[in-house]
């Protein structure tokens, strides 16, 4: 898909407007908008079966959307309609990465091997689509030295580089989470998209975790979109939170402002039946005062 | 295992009531196996009436076989290979860390070259006409299937994807070479890439409608697939001569030298005396160029980023469209490069046999490339070359077990009982080694040492 004119404010990486997403009879997400600024760590969070994950397929490409426009605008200017390219392309040309809630490696390849095919269209180009390489004219043998830096460059920041030479299945389970990260960075991505990339980890994981996130924005200027259940991660390290609730926005803000809404305590903690009165009557006093 | 210990010297008597215990089950299984099938058999008087032959004889030795074995198995076999891998752990000594022998060391190179002297030793021993069989039936004829299953392994052990309908590929190589040949008159070598590059194209053919497939639906329709191949080359009698077959190909030359008795042919020319063996040793040596070059071309698009998305591909699928890997193509181009394979091995079958025929390209062949690639191992050209070499070298090898007519009776035909052994095999070393015999994986990059990765980390595919 060619890019289209340029029609948002530049430092806005990516917009979703009234996406829909339908399974049958069931609304999965119901008018669901936000934006994501260059730049930061967007979180987009939300009770179980809220619909988050269905927002990150929509966003690359896996479901396609019922209803709805997905625009990403990248750094060069140029921008794409994300609902309308397959997949691939997604990642391709779009660049937009993204890893997995059930962690999705290659477990038979090497850790080493894990980056590498995460090189793959740029190294396709290089070796001119296999045939030059094949008979080992061009610029092959120079850019595969490249892409082993770069893997080496993702290993150390991610810390695994002792384990460069051992099959990606038999990494501990943070490890495995930090390689899946560090595949996604291998891609060169304007926009990182996480889901749940705290789930399982324990608490000193974590926070080697929020650093490693931490450092790729301030290196690469890499934006990040997470989907998170671990307050901890989300509260520390993210400018943006969205909160969904079946499949609808009912929070977005800073995290100040998204700790404080009783809207989100509502649906996080849940409110007595006596208080069901009291906690409408807030929010729609509040929703009043907004309009 | 409280006795490994004592049983260094004599097995204490527990073990051989257990032995004995074991064995007494075994006898009664396999006499419940074998009863009716040993035991008894139908057959016609002279009055052409059915009657039952008992055979209480033969059922017995089949008895005592299973029953002895057991009783083998438990008390001697098994804890002698106990305390072989107790002393080893004891001594701190692991399968990997221990430095391999020079034979393992330098296995490749010296198995290339036991292939390139082959033929001159088989014709130092046994003279040029004895050689026949020994090139053909045994040297040949393995290379065929080890150059097929290198093949189909781009396809299953590399790209993960299950293909029942491999012998397709290899029709279509062999009736592109008889085909062209026979009607337009084109030589071996034009047609030799000819017939690689249909092949590719049938193949690309094929991908498309399946890529959408997983697992077992694509493997009943790459299964379809080579059956239409096969009833077309049946029923299109005009061109294809049907069940006939196209008979009378040319054979391949030697840089425009033919093989046959005219005055500018091989013997001839380099004052030999007439033989047939001399084309059967350039076949030899032109399937062991092929299935190098195989070899080659497989080993260096592992280490490329093609060869890497297949792996991948193998791996997880949907990790590969995220990565912003195009899985469509990436399976087209595994499908057109097994199927090249297929397709030369097609066309050299066509130049050796002088006739091919739809009966060459039923789906037994496919099925006996499949259990090659899965014996030898996914992914790995060395262990599907012994895979290769023991299956057909094997079922060759019942041809010539004549001996065994002393055994089974003088009606006993040893080579009906191939698939029996295919069977057995398959049985035995998926018990052993499930893997196939190699069953590990060499990676195709490192940053320090190249450490090859236990089969238990990789995926089979599953599409």
């Amino acid at each position: 898909m060619s890019p289209v004119t340029n029609t948002m404010s530049s430092d806005t990486l990516l917009k979703v407007e009234h996406l829909s997403m339908k399974f049958g009879g069931l609304m999965a997400i119901n008018d669901f908008s936000f934006e994501a600024k260059r730049g930061d760590i967007t979180a987009l969070i939300g009770p179980n079966g809220a619909g988050k994950t269905t927002v990150f397929n929509c966003i690359t490409g896996f479901y396609k959307p019922t209803m709805g426009m997905i625009t990403l605008n990248q750094k060069s200017g140029k921008q794409y309609l994300l609902e309308r390219l397959p997949d691939f392309r997604i990642t391709k040309e779009a660049r937009v990465a993204r890893t997995f809630q059930n962690i999705r490696l290659f477990s038979g390849l090497t850790v080493l091997e894990n980056l590498l095919v995460a090189q793959h269209n740029k190294l396709m180009k290089a070796s001119g689509y296999t045939i030059l390489g094949l008979i080992g004219v061009g610029p092959y043998k120079r850019e595969a030295a490249g892409a082993i830096e770069l893997a080496r460059f993702w290993l150390e920041k991610a810390d695994l580089i002792d384990r460069a030479d051992d099959p990606a299945g038999d990494l501990p389970y943070g490890a495995q989470r930090r390689l899946e990260i560090a595949r996604a960075m291998c891609t060169d991505p304007e926009l990182l998209c996480l889901d749940e990339p705290a789930a399982g980890l324990n608490p000193r994981e974590s926070a080697t975790l929020n650093a490693l996130l931490q450092n790729i924005r301030a290196e690469t200027g890499t934006s990040i979109l997470l989907i998170e259940h671990d307050m901890s991660v989300v509260m520390e390290i993210s400018d943006h939170v969205v909160v969904l609730e079946y499949g609808q926005k009912i929070s977005d803000g800073t995290p100040d402002h998204v700790r404080n809404d009783p809207k989100v305590i509502a649906a996080y903690l849940g409110v007595e039946d006596e208080e069901v009165e009291e906690v409408i009557a807030t929010v729609e006093q509040l929703e009043g005062g907004a309009n | 295992m409280a006795n490994i210990e004592n049983s260094a010297g004599k097995p204490d008597a527990g073990l051989v009531r257990k032995g004995l215990t074991e064995a007494l089950f075994a006898a009664v299984l396999s006499f419940g196996m074998f009863v009716l099938y040993v035991g008894l058999k139908t057959d016609q008087n002279i009055n052409n009436e059915l009657i039952i032959v008992q055979r209480w004889g033969l059922l017995a030795i089949f008895v005592a076989v299973a029953a002895i074995g057991r009783f083998a198995m438990v008390v001697f076999i098994k804890p002698n290979i106990d305390r072989r891998k107790l002393s080893k752990a004891r001594e701190g000594e692991l399968d990997i860390s221990t430095e391999k022998g020079f034979f393992r060391r330098h296995f490749l190179k010296i198995s290339l070259i036991a292939l390139l002297l082959y033929p001159v030793v088989i014709v130092a021993l046994v003279g040029a006409q004895g050689s026949l069989k020994w090139v053909d039936n045994f040297g040949i004829q393995i290379l065929i299937y080890v150059m097929l299953a290198w093949g189909l392994n781009i396809v299953v052990g590399l790209a993960g994807l299950l293909d029942l309908g491999y012998v397709a590929f290899y029709a279509v190589g062999a009736y592109s070479y008889a085909l062209l040949s026979s009607y337009f008159g084109f030589s071996f070598w034009v047609l030799l890439p000819l017939s690689g590059i249909f092949a590719a194209l049938w193949g690309v053919i094929l991908g498309f409608p399946v890529l959408r497939l997983r697992g077992d639906y694509l493997a009943i329709v790459t299964l379809a697939f080579g059956e239409i191949i096969r009833l077309v080359l049946i029923n299109w009698t005009d061109v294809t001569k049907g069940t006939f077959g196209i008979s009378s190909i040319p054979k391949a030359t030697l840089f425009g030298i033919p093989f046959d008795a005219s005055a500018g042919g091989f013997a001839k020319l380099f004052h030999l005396p007439m033989s047939s063996a001399y084309y059967k040793i350039f076949l030899f040596y032109l399937i062991l160029a092929l299935c190098m070059l195989t070899a080659y071309v497989t080993i260096r698009l592992r280490r490329m980023p093609i060869g890497r998305a297949w792996e991948a591909l193998r791996e997880d699928e949907i990790a590969c469209r995220s990565l912003g890997i195009n899985t469509v193509t990436t399976k087209l181009t595994a499908f057109a490069t097994g199927a090249m394979f297929g397709g030369f091995a097609g066309s050299f079958f066509a130049a050796r046999q002088g006739f091919v025929s739809p009966e060459s390209f039923v789906f037994l062949e496919s099925a006996v490339i499949l259990a090659i690639v899965v014996l030898g191992g996914m992914g790995s050209l060395t262990g599907i070359a012994i895979a290769a070499i023991v299956m057909v070298g094997g079922t060759e090898a019942l041809r010539e077990m004549d001996f065994l007519k002393a055994v089974f009776g003088p009606d006993f035909t040893p080579e009906l009982y191939r698939m029996l052994l295919f069977g057995l095999a398959m049985v035995v070393v998926m018990l052993f080694k499930p893997r196939g015999f190699v069953g590990s994986r060499e990676p195709t990059a490192f940053l320090k040492e190249r450490r090859a990765i236990s089969g238990s980390f990789i995926k089979e595919g599953h599409g």
